[in-house]
């Protein structure tokens, strides 16, 4: 096995345009499992831990630019404003250890429908910058996933960063695991309200092929919400509605059974987290609004 | 005159500093905590070779063929070993049964079973080889519960039986039954005014002990071997090793290496024999270490069980009769399966009086990952179904469950089951009492911290899947019953070597013995129990090898009590050679060296009045005393095949729990807020420990009644191998645990001690699964409770 250590971006990307199939190695968190485990024997490994540039951030008018390595203490200590979906996905991550060490951009990389921070990506809105020698694309989350543990990512291809929305209303992130802490997820629920458009945002993770979002009850609830009044008027949502979406957020997950949860379960546990998570960030916002009025 | 008689309170233990009853820490401790300890895995030879083994893929197959040759060209490779290259007759080995291949021999029985052997000079060389190893399978039906077991054209796990139970068993595979029968049942249950039954069952736990299966053995020059090894008994592994070596046990010397965690899981050997076949065919040192991944089927693992009870009693409230069926399912080998059996029909009737029993517990052969011990085995499952039966009649009667109990508990004098008088203290009405009245934690503790829901207090904790929503508070007490120490006529004994001299101006005690410290502090307690017989402060403690004669197995909540108690019997002959040292020395200056009860306290000898006689240092001048010496317990007996009946157990052990838990009955989720134990001690040598042993045991019990299982197929293969899916708690999973220790001295124990490892693993999860039940009101009769159970999905 090789072992690269690209010392600067150029570099690693021309290492990446040589040899295709190096894997890059960011936290490790993922990657040495796989050797351990013997899932995966690379020929190279591609380290990026050299690379400064992916540990840092930049806040920006709209969006937060993530470097791919920056790791989730990181995120759940300095960007819990403009990120609260992710960080709150963050702190559910593995064990401070895993913590200290993981990535979203590693966790884009493995692409796993367990990955937690998936469903706030999806909930936030997010673009991944995907870069190679070739140049740039920025890859909108949605259409990041293709399939079980795979992305869209080209053969010479790198994660420099992702684009998130910051938060201009409350987000949450739910997950259900049969422990308290350092648990894979039987599944997740990422909600985030977007007051400036007045749209809702979900994302659904462990529960299908790919983390997805549930398209169908965030239309019926943007709906629901515009029909009523409620973003302005600030009431409580009607029972009925946060039932009925939280039916569409079941409905949208296409779950199996394994040795983790029955997808029986799975449809149960989500719809109940839509469910809690439209109540806490419903409250959260009409809370806000209330100060704002009487500030 | 002359001769000295014992002095009675030398036996309460003597004012040494250091000594028993005081919480002296862990000699290893920081070296654990700061990650230097050196486990097994951590060892190294210059010139090592590292052995791997090539396990099956499937539970149930006939070998066609095996071709090693491709495996063997590999580069790096120095052996490829398989069945027809084990050097002896001697082919299997067996706790108690030798029914367990070496290497599979034409026919694989579980998933993961070892079929051939490699070395080579790097762990992925050797890795890489055996993957190249070509083994032609023909798969079998697959044998995996009591039905498929017995049905009357199963595959026979083990056909042509020769074993002692082959001949009483009902069906080949079964490899043991106990029944046992006391009282007359019918009349019984004639009187009584409820009557419940039920029918539980207790997944396959796992040891999930920390540091995999690993060891070096190093040929040597007289043709023997040296291996260094993790395990709980060296003695044991001798005896089933060296047979298959074709060597004499003299020339197996083996020395006990840095052991994380053991919990039963090392009470069979593992990689102990492969590693000195490969080391004795390649001439080089072996080391063979497991993954994570490996060790999953490396040992065996707890048995799962179905339980089938039912219980009587008057509308006063008392007792009048239990029958029970418990099948067991053993896997494919025997493993410690007959022993599980007898705990499991013996102690089915939990700490209470009930005159009028019918019982029967069966152990299976299966196509299942083969199951032996574990902390509290045949009792833990025992445990879950009769508290769970308990609840069921409190709540029948409308009486409160606590007081229900007590209303039944045993107590000194009551008759088992087998027969078998409880000779010494039983407090359980007492424990059951002290748990009822500890205090209750705060409700809703979430909501301490202020504005903002702490989620680390409620259900799903850091996962943040609920801020109160739907969850509700249960309350759930359990207690049992244990036995301690090797039952049923086993020869249980353990043996100490201790030697006393002068080094460098000081009385030093050097203890010996090839106890397996396993992490439970029997290396500190050896040390307390020197300092109080010899009065000496310097003690060391010699590594464990097998250079001394046996000290039994570190299981059974034994090994504080029979090597401990050892200890104390060697350490009680050299006390009377120094005294006769020093009444033929000293004796003519003072009366007293004839007259008085002496002792050895803080380096001296003095009267039982404190006068002091001489110094130690002077009475050994120069002088080393060294003894080694077998210490048995009290004998059991075997129990009667057909009626249960005989005096099997030694020493019981009694534990008591209250769980409080918070479920978020939406989502099924379970936070267990608080989990008090009470339990009797006898005598606690080192308080310290005493309280860490019943935490870990109570928070094991836990990890079974709310995560922890081993999930197996119905193709009878394992799906769950890994610590990402086989769950156990972590701190946030691990309740406050309150624990009040009683010390009620057993007048047979050294020290009036009681065994403690076990008995607080058997309430824990009947505790716990009891508060669930309080608040969810589901009837919940099998462990682990998943959130499906929970939520009906
Ligand atoms: C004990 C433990 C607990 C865990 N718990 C969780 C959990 O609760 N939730 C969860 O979601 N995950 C969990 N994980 C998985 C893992 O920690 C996360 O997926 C993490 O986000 C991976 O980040 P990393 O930086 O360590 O990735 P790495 O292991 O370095 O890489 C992961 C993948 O991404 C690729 N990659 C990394 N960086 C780039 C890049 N810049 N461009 C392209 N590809 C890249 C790698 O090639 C690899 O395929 C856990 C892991 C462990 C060991």
């Amino acid at each position: 096995m090789d072992f690269l250590r690209p010392a600067s971006w150029e570099e690693a990307l021309a290492a990446k345009a040589e040899h295709p199939t190096a894997v890059p190695i960011a936290g490790g968190t993922d990657v040495m499992v796989e050797i351990n485990f013997d899932h995966r024997r690379p020929d190279v490994l591609l380290d990026l831990n050299r690379i400064g540039e992916l540990q840092e951030w930049e806040v920006g008018e709209e969006t937060v630019r993530l470097g791919a390595s920056v790791p989730y203490t990181r995120i759940i200590e300095r960007l819990r404003g403009e990120l609260p979906g992710l960080a709150l996905a963050g702190h559910t991550v593995g064990s401070p250890q895993i913590r200290n060490r993981g990535s979203v951009g590693g966790n884009l990389g493995a692409a796993s429908p367990a990955g937690d921070s998936h469903p706030a990506l999806l909930a936030a809105g997010a673009e991944v910058e995907a870069v190679s020698v070739r140049g740039t694309r920025m890859i909108p989350v949605e259409e990041f996933y293709t399939g079980v543990k795979r992305n869209c990512l080209e053969a010479d291809e790198l994660i420099r960063a992702v684009h998130i929305k910051k938060a201009d209303g409350p987000q949450q992130f739910s997950k259900v695991g049969t422990r308290n802490a350092m648990v894979i997820a039987v599944c997740a629920f990422g909600l985030a309200l977007h007051p400036e458009t007045r749209t809702v945002k979900t994302g659904i993770g462990s529960a299908a092929p790919t983390p997805i979002r549930a398209r169908a009850a965030e239309e019926f609830l943007n709906a629901a919400l515009e029909e009523a009044g409620l973003w302005d008027n600030g009431r409580i949502i009607p029972p009925s509605v946060a039932r009925q979406f939280a039916e569409l957020v079941s409905g949208a997950a296409n779950p199996i059974d394994d040795v983790r949860g029955s997808a029986a379960y799975r449809r149960h546990a989500l719809g109940v987290m839509a469910r809690r998570t439209l109540g806490w960030t419903w409250d959260e916002y009409r809370g806000n609004e209330r100060s704002a009025r009487c500030a | 005159m002359g001769a000295t008689r014992i002095p009675g309170n030398i036996t309460q233990g003597s004012t040494a500093k250091g000594g028993i009853g005081e919480s002296t820490l862990r000699p290893d401790g920081t070296l654990k905590v700061t990650g230097e300890f050196a486990y097994s895995s951590d060892m190294w030879h210059e010139d090592m070779l590292w052995g791997f083994t090539l396990r099956s893929p499937h539970a149930h197959a006939e070998i066609k063929s095996i071709d090693t040759s491709e495996a063997l060209a590999q580069a790096g490779v120095y052996a490829v070993l398989t069945y027809d290259d084990l050097p002896t007759d001697v082919k299997n080995y067996g706790l108690e049964i030798q029914d367990t291949p070496v290497l599979a021999h034409g026919r694989v029985r579980h998933h993961g079973e070892p079929v051939a052997l490699v070395a080579a000079d790097h762990p992925e060389t050797a890795r890489r080889a055996a993957a190249k190893i070509k083994v032609e399978y023909v798969q079998l039906p697959v044998v995996h519960d009591e039905q498929t077991a017995l049905a009357e054209d199963a595959p026979l796990l083990h056909p042509g039986r020769d074993d002692h139970h082959a001949g009483h068993v009902p069906h080949p595979n079964v490899v043991h039954r106990q029944p046992i029968h006391r009282g007359d049942v019918a009349a019984a249950r004639a009187r009584a005014d409820v009557i419940v039954s039920g029918e539980y069952v207790v997944g396959m736990q796992d040891q999930a002990f920390l540091g995999p299966e690993s060891g070096l053995a190093v040929p040597a020059e007289d043709g023997g071997v040296d291996l260094y090894i993790a395990t709980q008994w060296l003695h044991s592994d001798l005896r089933q090793i060296a047979p298959v070596l074709g060597l004499p046990p003299e020339k197996v010397r083996m020395t006990l290496s840095g052991v994380g965690g053991a919990f039963g899981g090392r009470e069979d050997l593992s990689m102990q024999i492969h590693a000195c076949l490969l080391a004795l065919r390649t001439g080089k040192p072996v080391k063979i270490v497991y993954n994570r991944f490996e060790s999953f089927f490396g040992h065996v693992h707890r048995h799962p069980a179905k339980l089938w009870y039912e219980h009587g009693a008057t509308k006063d409230g008392k007792l009048t009769h239990m029958r029970c069926r418990i099948v067991l399912d053993g896997g494919a080998y025997a493993s410690a399966s007959p022993a599980v059996v007898g705990n499991a029909s013996s102690l089915s009737v939990g700490p209470y009086v009930i005159d009028d029993v019918e019982i029967e517990a069966v152990a299976l052969y299966t196509n299942n990952p083969p199951c032996g011990a574990m902390r509290g085995f045949g009792a833990v499952q025992a445990c879950f179904a009769y508290e769970a039966q308990m609840d069921k009649l409190a709540a029948e009667l409308g009486m409160d469950p606590v007081e229900f109990r007590r209303l039944n508990a045993m107590s000194q004098g009551t008759l088992l089951p087998t027969g078998q008088v409880v000779d010494s203290p039983a407090p359980v009405a007492e424990l059951l009492r002290r748990i009822k009245a500890m205090p209750l934690p705060p409700e809703r503790q979430w909501e301490t911290a202020g504005e903002s829901a702490d989620v680390r207090a409620l259900p799903g904790g850091l996962s943040n899947t609920t801020h109160g929503e739907g969850v509700v508070r249960g309350v759930g007490y359990a207690v049992g019953i244990k036995n301690v120490g090797f039952s049923e006529g086993f020869d249980d004994y353990s043996t100490a070597r201790v030697r006393l001299e002068v080094v460098g101006g000081e009385p030093v005690a050097v203890v010996h013995t090839a106890m397996a410290e396993v992490g439970q502090g029997g290396v500190t307690v050896h040390a307390q129990i020197a300092r109080t017989e010899l009065g000496v402060t310097q003690v060391t403690i010699h590594p464990a090898d097998t250079q001394v004669g046996s000290a039994g197995s570190t299981s059974a909540s034994r090994q504080t009590y029979v090597t401990g108690g050892a200890v104390k019997n060697t350490c009680e002959a050299v006390r009377e050679k120094v005294l006769e040292l020093g009444r033929a020395r000293f004796g003519s200056y003072h009366p007293a060296w004839a007259t008085a009860e002496l002792l050895l306290e803080s380096g001296k000898v003095v009267t039982d009045g404190g006068e002091v006689l001489a110094d130690l240092v002077e009475v050994l001048e120069g002088e080393a005393i060294d003894l080694e010496l077998e210490w048995r317990h009290r004998p059991t007996e075997a129990f009667d095949l057909h009626t249960g009946q005989g005096n099997g157990h030694v020493q019981y052990s009694f534990a008591a729990h209250r769980a409080v838990v918070e479920v978020d009955t939406e989502l099924g989720l379970v936070k267990v807020v608080e989990l008090a134990c009470a339990q009797d001690v006898g005598r606690a040598l080192n308080p310290l420990s005493v309280v860490g042993q019943i935490q870990g045991g109570t928070t094991q019990g836990l990890g079974l009644a709310v995560m922890e299982e081993i999930v197996v197929s119905k193709e009878a293969k394992v799906r769950n191998p890994s610590f990402t899916d086989y769950l156990i708690p972590t701190i946030l999973d691990t309740p406050t645990i309150p624990v009040d220790v009683l010390e009620l001295a057993d007048e047979h124990a050294p020290y009036g001690l009681r065994g403690i490892g076990e008995a607080p693993t058997l309430s824990s999860t009947p505790a716990v699964v009891s508060a669930i039940r309080a608040a969810t009101g589901l009837a919940l009769n099998r462990v682990p409770v998943r959130p499906e159970h929970l939520t009906g999905t």
